[in-house]
């Protein structure tokens, strides 16, 4: 297939005219209609026709000006595109037409990528296993019995299904790094303000980072040196010059330094993911880094702070869903949602504001210490995405406190700010993916993808494909 | 750890999603007054961490007092058509609210 190549490779492809664009984009439609029906990974599929005349005006101009130009994308569903419905997942955008683009989207689309999908998630982000979603759950394509992992599990599911070459996912507390890790693509979790949230529904304004999604960490260095940078509409986007990631990716990784949080990988991980993650620490040995061992006590809080700010800010964020100017009334919110917005409001009202939301923001300016203690040592600290294999359907949803201990090891990143990588380190016996991450200092992208590329020179889990995906 | 319990009654799960701006059933509130409580008191672990002379983190920006031009942007305008091209109950180029006065 034209999909399992790199963009890199497809944009070659191009050039020597391989291939044409409508053969490509024809490529993902054709792997829609056959897979998405049992994976359910898009909300809204754009009309092929429309999509398939952009095609056709790139490949008559004869020049693929940009290595993105030509390569069909998809977006999670939270951001706003003009004129396609965009829903967040949710019943109360059911039917909702945005008048304007999201920044990302504009840069993309200027570039000549052309977008194909609106992929499913969990409602507004809440949740990891794209089962809180209005739009039946997503279904991981290496087991369709299991969640895709969320909340951009409708981009991951569909990039392994190879219903596109790249996609847009967005973080808040793992969603683009747990469902990466739990369909076997490589997704990044950017630093906060280092691509424009404009246009992004928001889900926790203070946490919210836009981010690429691809089968490479070189997919994602290209994706990422054109999305980022400092956007008027977007205040908190910061003016740190976007260096060219791609080329980084060669340096050799000698005289890198890893820490590994040994105190993590205790009691709740998962045998199969904790034995990944120490060969994965192997490999980076053999590469020449050196990996030491540290601690994270305070990693116990994260979940605790986490699920105290990110429902504050989410409750002040839907308040706006009122259904008079667009969107549908309140009754149309999940579950799952008004139970954050209940918990949230709670924690931000008179008397418990200092022992929650208070509290919360104390403890995260320890989080960011216990960070900058470990990071100015060491380039980057690895750690495993999630702590068990991708879930039954159905087995988390219904118990809201479980649901949010399969969190543990991703929510303490984005109350900190800094980047983290996801890249595919193994499978489990019954072959379902095992996701490690990198994460690094505030900016250090550059570094991640450097260490993510020179892993996915030496290994080869990233290229594998599920069995159903022929 | 500390995990000490946080029991919401029904009354305060009322009480909160009228706050919320929520209408909830009698069995919605029922079932939210159990897992409102269970998560309330799995943060409430928050409470023995030592935070003494620790100042709180609101953002990570590095940024501050981040000001615009006072321009209008033509690029970021909508339309009178456009604006309300959402919107289910509009009349004469206005959306419709319900009142928010009696009348006496």
């Amino acid at each position: 297939m034209i999909t399992d190549k790199t963009i890199k490779e497809i944009h070659s492809g191009l050039k020597r005219r391989d291939y044409s664009c409508v053969e490509i984009i024809e490529e993902t439609y054709k792997n829609i209609e056959k897979y998405d029906s049992e994976i359910n990974s898009a909300i809204t599929v754009l009309d092929k026709k429309s999509v398939l005349k952009k095609a056709k005006a790139i490949d008559a101009e004869h020049k693929v000006s940009d290595l993105l130009c030509g390569i069909p994308f998809v977006l999670k569903d939270a951001y706003v595109t003009r004129g396609i419905r965009t829903t967040c997942a949710s019943n109360v955008l059911a039917d909702y037409i945005p008048q304007y683009n999201a920044t990302v989207y504009k840069k993309l689309n200027d570039l000549g990528a052309v977008l194909i999908g609106k992929m499913n998630q969990d409602a507004w982000g809440h949740g990891g296993s794209t089962e809180n979603t209005d739009f039946a759950p997503t279904h991981n394509p290496w087991d369709l019995t299991r969640v895709a992992g969320g909340s951009s599990g409708g981009p991951a599911a569909a990039l392994a299904g190879r219903m596109s070459v790249f996609a847009i996912g967005e973080d808040t507390g793992g969603s683009i790094r747990n469902p990466a890790a739990w369909c076997n693509i490589t997704g990044l979790k950017v630093s906060y303000g280092r691509v424009s949230r404009y246009g992004s529904i928001a889900y926790a304004s203070s946490f919210d980072t836009v981010g690429p999604m691809g089968k490479t960490a070189e997919d994602c260095a290209i994706i990422l040196e054109r999305i980022a940078g400092k956007d008027p509409y977007d205040a908190t986007s910061s003016l740190n010059p976007v260096p060219t990631y791609t080329a980084s990716l060669d340096k050799t990784l000698k005289g890198k330094k890893i820490a590994l949080p040994k105190d993590l990988l205790g009691k709740g991980l998962d045998p199969e993911i904790k034995n990944a993650i120490l060969e994965a620490a192997e490999k980076f040995n053999f590469l020449g880094v050196a990996v030491e061992e540290v601690s994270m006590p305070i990693f116990d809080y994260g979940l605790a702070v986490y699920y105290v700010i990110a429902p504050c800010e989410t409750s002040s964020n839907l308040a706006r869903y009122d259904g008079i100017r667009y969107g549908n009334d309140r009754s149309n919110f999940t579950e799952e949602t008004m139970r954050r917005i209940m918990i949230g409001t709670y924690a931000l009202s008179a008397g418990y504001y200092d022992a929650f939301y208070r509290k919360a923001q104390k403890a995260r300016t320890l989080f960011i210490k216990a960070y900058q203690d470990i990071l100015s040592k060491f380039d980057a600290i690895l750690m495993p995405v999630n702590p068990t294999p991708p879930t039954v359907i159905g087995e988390l949803i219904g118990d809201p406190l479980q649901n949010l201990l399969a969190d543990f090891y991703t929510v303490t990143q984005n109350p900190v700010g800094v980047p983290s990588l996801a890249v595919p380190c193994g499978f489990t016996k019954n072959k379902l993916p095992i996701g490690m991450q990198l994460i690094g200092k505030m900016f250090t992208e550059e570094i991640l993808l450097n260490i993510g590329h020179q892993y996915q020179l030496v290994t080869d889990w990233h290229k594998k494909k599920p069995e159903m995906i022929s | 750890m500390d995990k000490a319990s946080t029991k919401l009654t029904t009354d305060e799960i009322k009480k909160l999603a009228k706050l919320a701006n929520l209408k909830l059933t009698e069995a919605q509130i029922k079932k939210m007054a159990e897992s409102v409580s269970s998560v309330l008191s799995y943060v409430s672990q928050l409470k023995s961490l030592n935070t003494t002379d620790t100042e709180e983190t609101s953002q990570v920006t590095g940024q501050e007092n981040v000001f615009r031009d006072d321009v209008v942007d033509a690029e970021r305008m909508l339309s009178q058509a456009e604006a309300l091209s959402n919107s289910k109950n509009n009349h004469n180029g206005y959306f419709m609210v319900k009142a928010i006065f009696e009348e006496v």
